[in-house]
């Protein structure tokens, strides 16, 4: 197939510039030079402790054994992406997912919770969104502190929420979900307000003349209308709400969740540790924006919208 | 707006006469309204001059003015009942019906003074201030009379005025915390971050490989918890603010390298095609043409960074840090059951964000002046 397509120039683009002028080839390369750089970040940053290493050691050293020595240091500066993946190989596919051991439980500790105040951030966002269309003293009076609130660093007090609300003997799940209530329904009550005010006045005019009640106007022309504003804000509110659920870990005296594992890591000077949860934390945050787009793809499809 | 009956002052009028009718606290020293005549008085006025008022006498301005005076008197008396009558912990019915009264007036007057409408535009920008800093302080009133009337503990939760003590009692902590945490973290990563954001997409901007290669993944960046990568930096900058600046830097990088993307395509076709008409070269189109296009997009990123900033910060003094710093007081005070202590940062973190975030805003208001959203409203 490649060898057709170099052999048979003109006729149409090779398959390397097709590749380079989509998306694919670029995203390669530039993943392929990041990779690069953290191979080479990796000797430059881990040398000096590798040197140290052999002169205690009162042996001589080659080039090549300095840098096969910093790939597969037990406690490097930076891993290298292979000493993570064996990692993340070791801790997600060969421990049972019980153990605690297994960053597939750990994930599943910080997603749970993630979901939980996913889920009901994104109600109170659309309730309060709700509310501030069509109720205009709550519009004048709350929506300047939701956006103010948006300036403050909430992020700030998720140890006290968790510590206080663990001191009145509510742990686990619930403190990590009220965090990411609290930063996820930000965007979505911002989102859909902006999507329930999208109808234009001559839509809002039509359903007047067809003598529309508020009920009917909100579920066959507001509700719609502000779909594609839902989805964009949800897109933002679950990576939020995942961090939200790794900061409020921070403070448990490292138990179990994704959060608890970058604390112990860093405590304990495992960088191998840190880097394998990270990767893990970011795998999930893409999965679960990923599936957010294809839900918001697959609904408004079946609303008619353009593909 | 709908003559007769004002259903809200009616309620007012109806809660704060049953308000009278029942005790205000419980416990060893039971309170009644026989005890506070002076108090039992107003709450009888305020009554009067709630069913007086839900005959539709007053509307609009005039209307919020009475109520914003009668609020207050009615939040004075409140307190004086908390604190010096001793109805604090262990306030019953007739207390909390006499809150609820004074919330359906609040918010009756809430309603009358944001239904103002003026040609004048500084009257209108200061009457639509003063509806959400009106509502602003009766939350703070609430959240007092609840704490202090439920008798919450303090760890739980402290009152405000709790937090306004210690935030006025240790401005030396909260200074040097600053100082640590937002001036040196905060602001040198702040401009390092999004200053090589800017370059960087300009250079994306230059080079469309670069634009097709780099920008899905700094699209996909943005989603990841980059907050996660404090305690590697904590590892390779040490404690101090340096480690700090950096998450700052990796975590403002981004949002401002795809938003300055997105702002240089923004400029229309037109107006290129007559800088192009012009004999202007990339430099001049950039500088007279596409930059100016691009502001609100990178004001945009700017306001989003300066959050960003200090969530940054703040997290990543959890990670280790010397014995100053916002999030590291956050932290050590949250084991020590300081909550108050707690709390006034917290206050200190909101001010400085939103001073911050309102410093942004402010500039872009200045620079991107011709910008539609600036125009008149509606």
């Amino acid at each position: 197939m490649t060898t057709d397509a170099l052999a048979a120039p003109g006729s149409r683009p090779g398959w390397l510039s097709r590749l380079f002028a989509g998306r694919g080839g670029p995203i390669a390369v530039v993943v392929l030079a990041i990779l690069t750089l953290w191979y080479a970040g990796a000797v430059y940053l881990n040398a000096p402790g590798m040197i140290d290493a052999f002169e205690r050691e009162k042996r001589a050293w080659s080039t090549a054994e300095l840098i096969e020595g910093t790939w597969s240091q037990d406690r490097p500066l930076l891993p290298a992406p292979h000493q993570v993946l064996v990692e993340m190989k070791k801790t997600i596919l060969d421990k049972p997912i019980t153990s605690k051991r297994s960053l597939v439980f750990h994930a599943w500790v910080t997603l749970s919770s993630t979901l939980l105040g996913f889920a009901i951030g994104t109600g109170l966002g659309i309730v309060l969104a709700v509310g501030i269309v069509h109720v205009r003293t709550l519009e004048k009076s709350l929506m300047p502190w939701i956006i103010s609130s948006q300036t403050i660093p909430i992020l700030a007090i998720a140890p006290m929420v968790v510590v206080v609300l663990g001191a009145i003997g509510l742990r686990g799940l619930v403190p990590k979900a009220i965090i990411s209530t609290y930063l996820c329904f930000f965007p979505v009550t911002i989102g859909m307000v902006k999507g329930l005010r999208s109808p234009d006045l001559l839509q809002m005019d039509l359903m007047r003349t067809y003598n529309a009640s508020r009920w009917q106007t909100f579920w066959k022309l507001r509700w719609p209308s502000s779909l594609p504003f839902l989805f964009t804000s949800l897109k933002v509110a679950v990576a939020i709400s995942l961090v939200g659920a790794i900061v409020g870990e921070l403070p448990t005296g490292a138990q179990a969740g994704l959060g608890a594992r970058l604390l112990a890591g860093s405590y304990y000077g495992q960088t191998i540790q840190i880097w394998s949860a990270l990767l893990t934390a970011a795998a999930l945050a893409a999965a679960m924006v990923g599936l957010v787009g294809l839900t918001e793809r697959f609904v408004l499809r079946r609303m008619g919208a353009r593909p | 707006m709908r003559r007769g009956l004002d259903l809200w002052m009616l309620a007012a009028a109806l809660l704060a006469a049953g308000a009278l009718g029942f005790p205000l606290s419980a416990g060893d020293l039971p309170l009644s309204w026989f005890d506070v005549p002076a108090a039992a008085v107003y709450v009888a006025l305020f009554a009067a001059l709630c069913a007086w008022l839900a005959g539709g006498r007053a509307q609009g301005l005039v209307l919020g003015a009475i109520l914003s005076v009668a609020a207050v008197l009615g939040v004075a008396v409140a307190l004086h009942l908390l604190y010096d009558a001793g109805a604090g912990g262990q306030a019953r019915l007739g207390f909390w019906l006499f809150v609820f009264a004074i919330w359906a007036a609040v918010w009756r007057g809430i309603a009358a003074i944001g239904s103002f409408r003026s040609l004048n535009r500084g009257r209108q920008r200061g009457v639509d201030l003063l509806v959400p800093l009106a509502f602003g302080l009766w939350l703070v009133f609430l959240w007092e009379a609840v704490t202090v009337g439920f008798g919450v503990p303090q760890v739980l939760l402290p009152t405000p005025s709790m937090i306004a003590a210690r935030f006025a009692g240790s401005l030396d902590i909260l200074a040097a915390d600053f100082n640590q945490t937002f001036v040196k973290a905060v602001i040198s990563g702040y401009i390092m971050g999004c200053g090589s954001g800017f370059l960087v997409s300009i250079l994306v901007d230059r080079v469309p490989f670069l634009k097709r290669g780099l920008l899905p993944l700094g699209n996909l960046v943005s989603a990841l918890p980059i907050v996660g990568i404090a305690p590697i930096m904590v590892m390779w900058f040490g404690f101090d603010w340096q480690s700090k600046a950096a998450v700052v830097v990796i975590m403002t990088f981004f949002p401002m390298l795809v938003n300055t993307v997105s702002g240089l395509a923004a400029a229309g076709a037109l107006e290129r095609e007559l800088m192009r008409s012009y004999g202007a070269g990339y430099w001049q189109t950039l500088f007279k043409l596409r930059l100016p296009a691009a502001m609100p997009f990178i004001f945009n990123a700017l306001k989003i960074n300066s959050t960003l900033a200090l969530i940054g910060a703040i997290v990543a003094e959890f990670f280790g840090t010397p014995i100053v710093g916002m999030g590291f007081r956050i932290s050590t005070e949250v084991g020590r059951m300081n909550v108050d202590m707690v709390w006034a940062e917290i206050v200190m973190a909101a001010l400085a964000g939103s001073a911050f975030y309102g410093a942004m805003a402010l500039c872009e208001r200045g620079v991107t002046f011709w910008h539609p959203s600036y125009r008149q409203r509606h």
